[in-house]
């Protein structure tokens, strides 16, 4: 059973005190209490079961503008008075930083939303293992399946924030979770691929024999990949990856990497940074949102942020100490976006894969080749050749590189947005990236 | 040493008692208590941006039987939650009926000391020494735009009880001391990252002024990539230097000889054993045993005392990786492979030190039979799609060769190719093995877990460069 708030409370209130005693100025704690099932199968037969029940307490403490965290998993109060005292010790030593501080008053959270965060339903093992079973039927009716691996989780979680300032707040959240990997095979060489749902209620979940057969099709497709010539060419980004490019955004508009100048959008504010007709949102209000949330994990309001209109960059991601260094309020983003998507462009999918003779259409990327400081984009690939808006063959063993500056200049969207993740795009095209490959 | 049991209302015999119980109809299994202290400290933009203690605890409670594991973990080490596990392990595997081995060698040496890295150095003189590293990269002149400077440590104890009332324990001192920095010129940034560690403590690696060092290797590289060019897109020769490069080792094949894949079949290389999978001058393994290395442990997270594994001998491939689960199911015998993140996290073969083997060629050699190709001296991260087989890294440093002879730096690209065909492409391996730095986590189904690599030069006929000049 997930702990509730009052146990939380006497915890959170326990740290803050303690701290005070011992001369802390200002103080701010997290208390966490998660609770997780994970059930998973492989080739029809249980594989494992997994059950979690986790704490955790993260504690800073300021005196004037020194600053010092401890976290723990140990909530006992002979291990927290001792946690606190270290803290205490190595707050005291460390230099200032005249940007340390609470976030302001008047910036705080002041009531909290019921979101539809919560779904209290809980969905037993066996439960689990019925729903798992059908994924894995639906996936492994074709004989070009030699292996399916599914899972199920169940997540809950409770957690209070406080800080020194009087704020306190909480609430709970669940999460369900459903994945399917299938993995294909023809003439001894194999691919996998995947299908995988996440949701805040369970009745929401994608049906079991839906995720099954998605990621059995999707693996069957990709069999008997080539090896393309380098060329110049227009890259579609399917919806599975797409939203990668929100998250670049995300990191290269953060206070942080703004305020050390590490960004490639650095002084790009007001500027146009995407063609004009693309907005991006990023709302923390949507109810039974992935990515919602009442405050950020500072304790600040969020509210729905206009981050490019029109293709300008309107907002950057702001928290505390990087805002007060940017001369800045925090706008509650402090731990990044929330729900963050494109707003649809006009073309179909359809039109977007007939608007020209050939492309190149990506379903994954590996490796981790963004550089946010220079902008400079290289990663590896797989996906299809399309020609005449058909997805004609397979492709892998292909890199693709360009420029992120210049990659968000040359976005396309497709009106095609599904809100499935706490980041969300429609499908995309990028006019002209470098493809490496024969 | 940590009394997992001291303050809790359960002492070690009750804990046994529970254990063998709980596992009287399985094949294996035990209970893993782990104690965790941590810290970062970090300096950032010429501040301690953060200081950082973290302290964890708790168990995790595993019983296999058959190919099935059930798992639960808890950081309320008490008689309840343990209870409470065992209910829950039981209930999971109640149809099956296992027979447990017993047998767990222990021929296990010490690989490092147990010292606490966090303790052996005071807090003052860490802030001390990072405000230095700032300092003395800040007086290289106004190019340097941004420092950032932390030490990572951490000291591990953990305990492993099996149902035979078998007590298993190991200490392990881990750190990591990191430098990143930033050059502008003439409106270009690059950056050059470099650091140090292993299983001793911070000074073993930072005595005499050999911090320097370090904030040498990553102003030097930095420096470098200012002047680089866009790389090349296309297939081409590529030569690559020793030590750290060896990322490509763990990820092209390290990974596909990882034992679950190959029990599942889902690794391209599972049905390659003994056959030729490398050019004939290659040979590769895995070992846990150096002295003091990153990814050596004693015993590994099952109690398996560690060894050095060889994964390919001459080209032919001899070995996987193996936990006890895998090798079992598998009928052989553990590697010392297996391994976990945490409590929190449940046994996964995984690779240790993973090292290809010095040969006879010099890397002179190398790049004057290259026409047209790269040299790659550094390397970010990579990855790999163990099934397909295809895999990717990042260079971070790399050269253009023309006619045998080193050309300008080229920017980060990723080189991408094909893990069970890429070592059969290898023609040259060097005399000049290298370890890296001792900065390797390798992660795995969402576990990462401290790694080394090593490797001499090598020359790769054809690989696939993804730059952005055709």
């Amino acid at each position: 059973m997930i702990k509730d708030q009052e146990f939380l409370k006497n915890i959170a209130s326990f740290c803050i005190e303690n701290s005070k005693k011992l001369g802390a100025t200002d103080v701010g704690v997290k208390v966490i209490h998660s609770v997780s099932e994970n059930v998973s199968f492989r080739n029809k037969k249980l594989d494992e079961s997994n059950r979690a029940d986790s704490f955790a307490v993260n504690l800073t403490t300021y005196i004037e503008k020194k600053k010092s965290s401890i976290n723990s998993s140990d909530l006992s109060k002979s291990n927290l008075e001792k946690l606190i005292e270290r803290c205490i010790d190595a707050t005291k030593i460390t230099p200032s930083d005249e940007n340390n501080s609470l976030p302001d008053k008047d910036l705080m959270s002041k009531e909290i939303r019921d979101l539809n965060l919560y779904d209290e339903t809980h969905y037993p093992n066996n439960k689990k293992i019925e729903f798992l079973k059908k994924v894995e039927e639906t996936a492994s009716t074709d004989e070009k399946i030699v292996n399916t691996e599914a899972g199920f989780t169940e997540n809950k979680n409770n957690f209070i924030l406080a800080n020194s300032n009087g704020f306190l707040g909480g609430y709970k959240t669940s999460n369900f979770s459903s994945s399917c990997v299938a993995v294909s095979r023809i003439n001894g060489a194999m691919e996998r691929d995947y299908e995988f749902g996440s949701t805040r209620f369970l009745q929401d979940m994608m049906k079991p024999e839906e995720i099954g057969k998605i990621a059995a099709k999707k693996a069957i497709k990709k069999l008997g990949p080539k090896k393309i010539k380098s060329e110049k060419i227009g890259v579609i980004f399917d919806k599975r990856i797409s939203k990668g490019i929100l998250s670049t955004l995300a990191s290269a508009i953060s206070a942080s990497a703004i305020a050390r100048g590490t960004s490639f959008l650095k002084d790009q504010i007001n500027s146009e940074v995407f063609p004009n007709s693309i907005n991006i949102i990023d709302d923390p209000k949507i109810e039974k949102g992935l990515g919602s949330q009442n405050f950020d994990s500072e304790g600040v309001e969020t509210n729905s942020l206009k981050l490019v209109e029109n293709g300008i960059l309107k907002n950057y991601l702001i928290d505390t100490y990087y805002g007060k260094k940017l001369n800045l309020k925090s706008n509650g983003r402090s731990g990044g976006t929330t729900n963050l998507y494109f707003e649809n462009g006009t073309l179909s999918f359809k039109d977007l894969l007939n608007s020209e003779k050939k492309f190149l259409y990506i379903t994954e990327t590996i490796g981790h080749g963004g550089n946010i400081i220079t902008g400079d984009y290289s990663v590896g690939a797989s996906g299809f050749m399309v020609e005449d808006g058909e997805l004609t063959y397979p492709v892998s063993e292909i890199t693709i590189a360009g420029n992120f500056k210049e990659m968000f200049k040359n976005i396309t969207l497709a009106n095609d947005l599904e809100m499935k993740y706490s980041t969300n795009a429609p499908t995309l095209l990028i006019n002209q990236m470098t493809v490496a490959g024969k | 040493m940590s009394n997992f049991f001291k303050e809790t209302d359960i002492d070690t015999s009750q804990a046994e008692a529970i254990v063998t119980e709980t596992l009287k109809n399985c094949d294996d299994g035990e209970l893993y208590l782990e104690n965790h202290k941590s810290e970062a400290i970090v300096l950032d933009d010429n501040k301690i941006k953060s200081s950082t203690y973290n302290s964890d605890q708790g168990y995790g409670f595993r019983a296999v039987t058959g190919e099935v594991v059930a798992y639960s973990h808890s950081n309320d080490i008490s008689k309840e939650s343990l209870r409470k596990s065992s209910e829950n392990l039981k209930d999971t595997l109640k149809s099956k009926k296992g027979t447990y081995n017993h047998e767990i060698p222990k021929t296990n040496s010490k690989y490092y000391e147990n010292i606490n890295p966090i303790e052996s150095k005071t807090f003052n003189s860490k802030i001390d020494l990072l405000n230095s590293v700032n300092n003395y990269l800040r007086s290289k002149g106004s190019i340097v735009n941004q420092v950032t400077a932390n030490f990572l440590g951490e000291h591990k104890s953990i305990e492993i009880i099996r149902s035979d009332n078998q007590v298993l324990k190991d200490d392990r001192p881990l750190v990591r001391f990191n430098v990143s920095v930033v050059l502008e010129k003439d409106g270009k940034k690059e950056t050059g990252v470099y650091g140090v560690g292993g299983r001793q403590s911070y000074d073993d690696y930072l005595k005499d002024g050999s911090w320097k060092d370090v904030c040498d290797e990553a102003f030097r590289i930095a420096n470098v990539n200012l002047e680089s060019k866009p790389a090349p897109a296309g297939e081409m020769k590529v030569v690559l230097g020793p030590g750290w490069p060896a990322i490509l080792i763990h990820e092209a094949i390290g990974h596909g000889l990882e034992g679950d894949f190959n029990r599942k079949k889902t690794s391209a290389f599972h049905n390659l054993m003994g056959q030729q999978v490398a050019s004939e001058g290659v040979t590769i393994v895995d070992d846990g045993t150096l002295h003091q290395r990153r990814g050596s442990l004693t015993i590994d997270d099952e109690g398996t005392p560690t060894e050095n594994t060889v994964l390919i001998e001459n080209g032919i491939l001899k070995n996987y990786m193996q936990d006890r689960l895998n090798a079992r199911l598998m009928g052989t015998k553990s590697t010392g492979s297996g391994r976990r993140e945490s409590y929190k996290h449940v046994v996964l073969p995984r690779m240790r030190n993973t090292m290809m083997l010095s040969g006879k060629y010099s890397q002179d050699e190398m790049i004057s039979s290259v026409d047209k190709g790269i040299f790659a001296v550094s390397f970010g991260g990579g990855q790999v799609d163990i099934t397909s087989g295809k895999f990717v890294f990042n260079c971070t440093e790399a050269y253009e060769i023309n006619n045998g002879k080193i050309g300008s730096p080229i920017k980060g690209a990723t080189l991408i190719g094909d893990g069970p065909s890429i070592l059969k492409e290898v023609s040259l391996v060097g005399n000049d093995m290298k370890l890296d730095p001792g900065i390797g986590t390798c992660g795995k189904a969402g576990q990462g877990v401290p790694v080394g690599v090593a490797q001499p030069s090598i020359l790769i006929n054809k690989m696939t460069v993804g730059g952005t000049k055709l």
